[in-house]
């Protein structure tokens, strides 16, 4: 029998998507072998989020109050404490930056391997088979353990569980040591602002690392012109100092959902398709016919950027 | 203050490769500086600049041939580079997070660093877990995912910015001694100058063995089998446009007057 601990992940007093896709991960992994699966919700609002996760296939949500926001030592004590009670084979946790910020602890502090950014799962209660990939999403991987494990999990890859739980609420008397707290959360600050807002425009034409050097960038610019488009752009550009940070497309910049979005130069990396994925129409132009850009987009041109965007500006300049 | 940066050289793959069992085909591969190592060692080479680090330290997992790429480190301007490699390592097909760990631990707790920087994750097997792992480990401090830090470390207090998802940012004080995962942006890295590259040739590069650090090599026994390499099935439905780039322009150019967001 496999039971399962899945933590929720929230911030700022909502819970975050994963925490209800975690449900459908952990019961999957739970089922297969007849267990429980069991939810921890630490911190914050936890009665009011406990209701809300309470969906279907939940068998126990353990909340521990203790302070509003994350905090990764509060977490780590919680969850090992948990994990000594409940002796659970998986703890589950979302791949997410607070995910990240203590799933390696635990895992080190129960002395258990961690596999993480899974993307599925499996097991048949001694076995774990995980799948995760390598090299930027080049590959896919196969990776089996034995055992008891930590597993963090990749967002929007299991559906959000739904329906109406009757899963028992109990409020776990964690024995927090503030003295091992050693870090403290002094604010949150929105970045992102600014003259323009990319989630608004209808028609986005967004810049990757194909476009090399800064001085190219005017190329892209002189098309967002051309077209009367909004310029936007991957992580790369931002991180290099190319572009502001609200002109980043992905999962640390913004979620946007134009008419049309053209992908220039840009690979597709998950972070980035995150952002960008519901929009209603996708053009990829880039030279590498197998870049990960290609399974997300409706319409692609495999050649040089720096061919096919002169033609592209001439074509509404002339 | 003493700075340690982890390093790792990564493998690069081109755009077609092949699989041989478990590994891409060593014809496809590449080698480069991690993309996140090179934001840490900046941060730790401004840190000395602005005279609160006294010492630059890389440390790496890697065999000799790594070498070149670590020297990149120093040309940077790190003090010297601790590689640690075993013939116990050379047939682990991935070296997990627990194995790094007991690895980089037992070179910290010999190097006595104040502060430690380490990438987010590796661009190969992107677990992204072993910096908090260490830091759990060896009883320091930590925080994940960082793309600010304040230089003003005198009062044992490391002022940060964790980047988290949607364009929100994090701010924490985090205790030294303590690890800090470095997300690529929270600097401009340099390029190796030409005096700096002749420079690291003459930095000492200390090579160690597993017993030199005291590791047993039953501890660093991966848990974490490997067990299939695939390309990943394309979901792809994608319409590609044939043709000469002043033809597939015209066809993007009819979509766009179609979709209505053109004239």
């Amino acid at each position: 029998m496999t039971d399962v601990l899945a933590v929720a992940d929230h911030r700022r007093g909502e819970l975050r998507d994963v925490s209800y896709e975690i449900i459908t991960a952990g019961r999957q992994l739970a089922d297969e072998t007849g267990g429980d699966l069991h939810l921890a919700v630490i911190s914050g609002t936890v009665d009011e989020f406990a209701d809300k996760l309470n969906r279907e296939g939940v068998d126990a949500i353990h909340t521990v109050s203790h302070g509003e926001e994350f905090n990764h030592d509060v977490y780590s004590q919680a969850i090992t404490q948990l994990y000594d009670d409940l002796a659970p084979q998986f703890v589950v946790t979302p791949n997410s930056v607070n995910g990240l910020d203590y799933a390696p602890a635990i895992a080190n502090e129960l002395d258990l391997p961690i596999v993480t950014d899974t993307v599925d799962l499996e097991t048949d209660g001694e076995t774990l088979i995980a799948t995760r990939e390598m090299y930027g999403g080049k590959v896919e991987t196969t990776n089996e353990l034995e055992g008891d494990a930590i597993v963090t999990i990749r967002g929007a890859e299991w559906p959000a569980a739904e329906g109406t739980g009757d899963a028992a609420i109990e409020a776990f008397d964690a024995d927090i040591d503030e003295d091992a707290v050693g870090s403290t959360v002094t604010g949150f600050e929105e970045v992102g602002g600014g003259d323009v807002d990319i989630s608004e425009a209808e028609l986005l034409v967004s810049i990757g690392r194909g476009i090399e050097e800064e001085e190219n960038l005017d190329l892209i610019r002189d098309l967002a012109d051309a077209l009367d488009a909004t310029l936007s752009s991957s992580r790369p550009i931002v991180d290099n100092g190319w572009l502001p940070k609200n002109r980043q497309v992905g999962q640390s910049g913004k979620v946007v959902t134009p008419d049309v979005y053209i992908a220039i130069g840009i690979s597709g990396a998950v972070q980035h398709v995150a952002g960008m994925k519901g929009s209603d129409t996708i053009v990829a132009i880039n030279t590498d016919p197998n870049a990960p850009i290609m399974d997300i987009a409706d319409y692609a041109i495999v050649d040089d950027l720096f061919d096919v965007v002169p033609e592209l500006i001439e074509e509404f300049e002339g | 203050m003493k700075i340690l940066v982890t390093v790792k050289e990564v493998a690069t793959v081109e755009d077609e490769f092949e699989i041989e069992g478990t590994e891409i085909a060593q014809q496809y591969l590449g080698a480069d500086l991690n993309e996140w190592d090179d934001y840490a060692i900046e941060e730790a080479v401004q840190l000395q600049e602005d005279g609160i680090a006294d010492e630059v330290v890389t440390v790496t997992i890697g065999p000799e041939d790594c070498e070149q790429t670590i020297r990149q480190a120093l040309a940077k301007g790190a003090d010297r580079a601790v590689r640690v490699w075993d013939d116990a390592l050379e047939d682990v097909d991935l070296l997990d997070v627990n194995a790094k760990t007991e690895i980089l631990s037992a070179v910290i707790e010999e190097e006595d660093p104040d502060l430690v920087l380490s990438g987010v994750q590796a661009g190969d097997d992107s677990f992204a877990a072993t910096g908090v792992s260490v830091a759990e480990n060896i009883g320091f401090q930590w925080g994940a995912v960082v793309n600010h830090l304040e230089h003003d470390l005198d009062d044992g207090i490391a002022s940060v910015r964790r980047e988290l998802e949607g364009g929100v940012e994090e701010l924490t004080d985090i205790e030294l001694p303590a690890v800090l995962t470095i997300q690529t942006g929270i600097n401009e890295p340099r390029y190796a100058s030409l005096r700096g590259i002749r420079q690291a040739q003459q930095k000492p590069m200390d090579v160690k063995a597993l017993a030199d650090i005291g590791v047993d090599e039953s501890t660093i026994e991966t848990e974490l089998e490997l067990t299939d390499m695939y390309e990943p099935e394309s979901e792809s439905d994608v319409t590609t446009w044939e043709g000469s780039a002043d033809e597939t322009a015209s066809e993007l150019g009819e979509l766009l007057r179609d979709k209505g967001v053109a004239q």
